[in-house]
């Protein structure tokens, strides 16, 4: 028999959250950020901080939003013409919803990976060299540099160093994964979004993509959105909780998997539903 | 009881799908069956054509007299004898059916005809004679006869009668090697003097509608045409000579009359010996006489010789449609799929697309006659070649103006094949794509197109399917009997895209139907629609070949 956590009123949640994030520096900063598929409203006034050079997890069931959200941080929603957005998303105190902002240069600091592995029908090489391409990068030698750099840090390099030629359509999923998650490095962004990089692989593949993001959080902030709780525990340093498009607890990772401010969270996480 | 289980047994054979698949594996059946059928009757009619045929003499009994007939069996039939007691012919049987043939004899300007009808009882006797000499003119038809001499410069050549063919071969090669001469003198060089003398004659009218009045100008042109007409003079000269060499030689023979007739070698294409050839010598005629068939120009009002021209003609029309539909059409695919707002009007442009490729193909041909020929060509003609009206240079049908309709007629495939290819690219791969910073253009560049490109190309593959076989519309603006030049030569600027062209469809059509001779021409009709679909077939196969490349390189598709 669980007792039923204590009712906390939204601003006491939030100051305790702010308490831990005042050693942190801001990287994204939600306010009252909301979003509209046509007349349906899929996130509701999100106020909430990304911190700089930390592993910041989204969790909840399907269809709360966090994936909407995480592809929010780099106007992937563009695409979608019916959608339409209230409220701030700042980058560095930067709204990038505004009409100044350059898309395709906010993507180039704001990478993203995806749920199924997207890797394009080229060389294992070329899909590397494909943002550094975009960029104008066309001498061979820093191609080469920049190419070995990023699969190194994907954790790739070992497997595929004799096969850079090859299709990486030929990689197996985990490795495809990780090859994507290179190709969004090798242009050295600020951010990396990962949308449930892991739910299409293996256990061993699984592994490998989580302690990959532990390596990665030295030099970039990192957004997942994850199923898996364990996932959210064992790779996040903080962790927000999203409910029917509203943000509901977010907090350093510890705490809110081991001391849940919010019964809906508490209940979450015991898997009484989700 | 027993009526129960079969009615059972019935119904389950309904429900296990049996007579599904039986009904399913009888339509594939049937149209391969067509296929192939269709495939082994015009190439059996058309390649048989080749062969050295069998000569027969016959002495025939035709009711009044006894006749000798020497030709070839063409074709033979069983018919009632009461219907050919009805045409008026006597027959010796009591046979109710009587084998009749259709013999072909040549020598036209004998006979006045090329083919007698025989039947079979009133054939006294049939032998094979070993010297029957089969000659290929240049006129008048086959020759069906029997050498009796060779003369050189109207003098009998003194030879035993055994040995006159052996006269008559080294001849013949002569002949050929001086005819060859002659038509490249007449092709190649006066045809280009006479390209250069009509460019400097434009050039000249030229002038004088610009109102030139310098003398300098003029007389410019007059010396280069008089040292054109210089060079022509010099090749008249030759090519008096080369006729009065080739028209040394002549034979005599004797036909199936008995009469004896004099032949010019210069008349003569090909002769042989068809009852003395062995095996081997027939398939080495057989294989030179098709290759003949392939790579000549044709003779006698496209009867007889060759349908290089025709086939020529074809493929470059094909391979311009190709060049002019492939973009056009692609291009207005990647807007409709990708950039134009999906909504009513891009509905109602798909809709009108699709409908465009019902429309009939004569249509086509009349549009583009209308605006093609005459609005465009004929806008052309009176701002850059004003001095050669009115006679039209882009103005009158040409492989240009018949490549743009069919590019038109063929445009709706292509687009709704990209269309296809670019919606079924995943949406993951674009989103790849623009997370890196790439824009919109920048993935439709790297990555979608080269993504749909099999799928361009499956569109591609059945423009051309299509336009191949298309001929009405051809009628109307631009395919001909008989084309003067090919649309490729050696004048500058080598691509004639003004000219007219022979297709090979046409051809069919021409020398099917609006032959003097159809009953003669009838092989070659078979034969040309063989050419055809191999044609067809070797550009489809082109195309699918370079598609499945593309499929190897962008395997992902099959894998999402």
């Amino acid at each position: 028999m669980t007792m039923a956590a204590p009712q906390i009123s939204q601003d006491v949640l939030l100051n305790r959250a702010s308490l831990e994030l005042e050693k942190e520096q801001t990287c994204f900063e939600c306010k009252r950020f909301g979003l509209y598929y046509g007349n349906s409203q899929a996130l509701r006034e999100i106020d909430m901080v990304v911190p700089e050079k930390r592993v910041t997890a989204f969790i909840g069931p399907s269809g709360c939003g966090k994936s909407t959200l995480l592809r929010c941080m780099n106007r992937m929603n563009d695409l979608i013409d019916i959608v339409r957005l209230e409220g701030e998303m700042l980058l560095h105190g930067k709204d990038i919803n505004s009409k100044s902002v350059n898309v395709a240069e906010l993507r180039r600091k704001v990478g993203m990976v995806f749920q199924k592995p997207n890797p394009f029908p080229k060389t294992v090489y070329e899909n590397v060299a494909y943002g550094l391409r975009l960029q104008g990068v066309n001498k061979k030698r820093i191609l080469d540099e920049r190419v070995e750099w990023a699969l190194h840090g994907a954790a790739l390099w070992d497997e595929v160093k004799d096969r850079l030629q090859d299709n990486a359509m030929g990689l197996s999923g985990g490795q495809q994964q990780r090859l994507v998650i290179a190709r969004a490095i090798a242009i050295q962004p600020e951010v990396i979004l990962l949308d449930e990089p892991a739910s299409a692989l293996d256990p061993i593949s699984t592994l490998k993509i989580e302690e990959l993001i532990i390596q990665l959080k030295k030099d970039y902030t990192v957004v997942i959105v994850t199923h898996n709780m364990q996932q959210a525990a064992r790779v996040s340093d903080y962790t927000a909780f999203l409910y029917l498009g509203e943000l509901i607890e977010f907090g350093a990772t510890d705490q809110l998997f081991t001391n849940p401010a919010q019964k809906q969270t508490e209940d979450y996480i015991t898997g009484r539903y989700g | 009881m027993s009526k129960q289980t079969n009615k059972n047994s019935f119904e389950s054979f309904i429900s296990s799908g049996q007579p599904w698949v039986w009904m399913n594996a009888g339509a594939v059946a049937i149209s391969m069956i067509m296929v192939a059928g269709l495939l082994l009757l015009i190439a059996a009619r058309g390649l048989g054509h080749f062969w050295p045929k069998t000569v027969y003499e016959i002495e025939y009994d035709n009711g009044t007299n006894i006749v000798q007939i020497v030709g070839e069996r063409v074709e033979t039939e069983e018919v009632p004898k009461k219907r050919i007691v009805e045409s008026g012919i006597r027959v010796d049987s009591d046979q109710d059916l009587i084998e009749r043939s259709l013999i072909k004899v040549g020598i036209r300007e004998v006979l006045g005809v090329d083919f007698m009808l025989t039947v079979a009882p009133n054939e006294k006797s049939v032998r094979i004679p070993e010297d029957v000499i089969v000659l290929e003119r240049t006129q008048w038809g086959n020759f069906y006869g029997y050498l009796t001499g060779v003369k050189q410069a109207g003098e009998p050549v003194n030879a035993a009668t055994a040995a006159l063919w052996d006269e008559l071969e080294p001849r013949l090669h002569r002949v050929t090697e001086l005819r060859k001469r002659i038509e490249h003198v007449e092709k190649q060089e006066i045809g280009s003097i006479n390209f250069q003398l009509e460019k400097l004659r434009l050039k000249h009218r030229g002038l004088e509608l610009e109102g030139v009045t310098a003398q300098k100008s003029y007389d410019q042109i007059q010396v280069r045409q008089d040292a054109y007409t210089r060079d022509y003079d010099v090749l008249k000269a030759e090519l008096d000579t080369l006729y009065r060499d080739i028209a040394r030689d002549s034979l005599t023979a004797r036909v199936m009359t008995g009469d004896e007739v004099e032949i010019k070698l210069a008349n003569v294409v090909k002769a042989y010996q068809p009852n003395a050839m062995s095996l081997g010598e027939k398939i080495m005629f057989y294989i030179k006489t098709f290759w003949g068939f392939i790579m000549d120009d044709p003779r006698e009002a496209n009867t007889e010789g060759g349908i290089f021209p025709a086939i020529f003609g074809t493929v470059i029309m094909v391979l311009l449609m190709s060049i002019i539909v492939t973009p056009f059409g692609v291009i207005a695919a990647i807007y409709l799929r990708e950039y134009a707002r999906q909504g009513l009007v891009t509905r109602l442009v798909r809709i009108s697309v699709n409908n465009l490729a019902g429309v009939p193909s004569i249509v086509y041909g009349v549009f583009g006659l209308g605006f093609f020929v005459y609005v465009v060509g004929g806008s052309i003609d009176e701002l850059f070649y004003q001095e050669a009206l009115p006679s039209p240079t882009f103005g009158s049908g040409g492989v240009l103006w018949a490549s743009l309709t069919l590019a038109l007629l063929t445009v709706p495939v292509v687009i709704v094949a990209t269309e296809e290819g670019l919606a079924r690219i995943p949406r993951t791969v674009r989103e790849g794509s623009l997370a890196l910073g790439a824009t919109k253009a920048e993935t439709l560049w790297r990555t979608v197109l080269p993504m749909a490109s099999p799928a361009m190309m499956t569109g591609l593959i059945l423009a051309v399917a299509r336009a191949a076989g298309e001929v009405a519309p051809l009628m109307l603006v631009g395919a001909v009997k008989l084309a003067p030049s090919l649309p490729v030569d050696m004048n500058a600027p080598f691509i004639h895209l003004e000219r007219k062209f022979m297709h090979l469809g046409f051809h069919i059509y021409d020398v099917g139907f609006q032959s003097p001779n159809v009953e003669a021409a009838r092989p070659l009709v078979y034969a040309t629609a063989l050419i055809l679909v191999v044609v067809i077939v070797v550009l489809n196969l082109s195309a699918i070949y370079i598609r499945n490349h593309l499929r190897e390189k962008f395997r992902s598709l099959e894998q999402h």
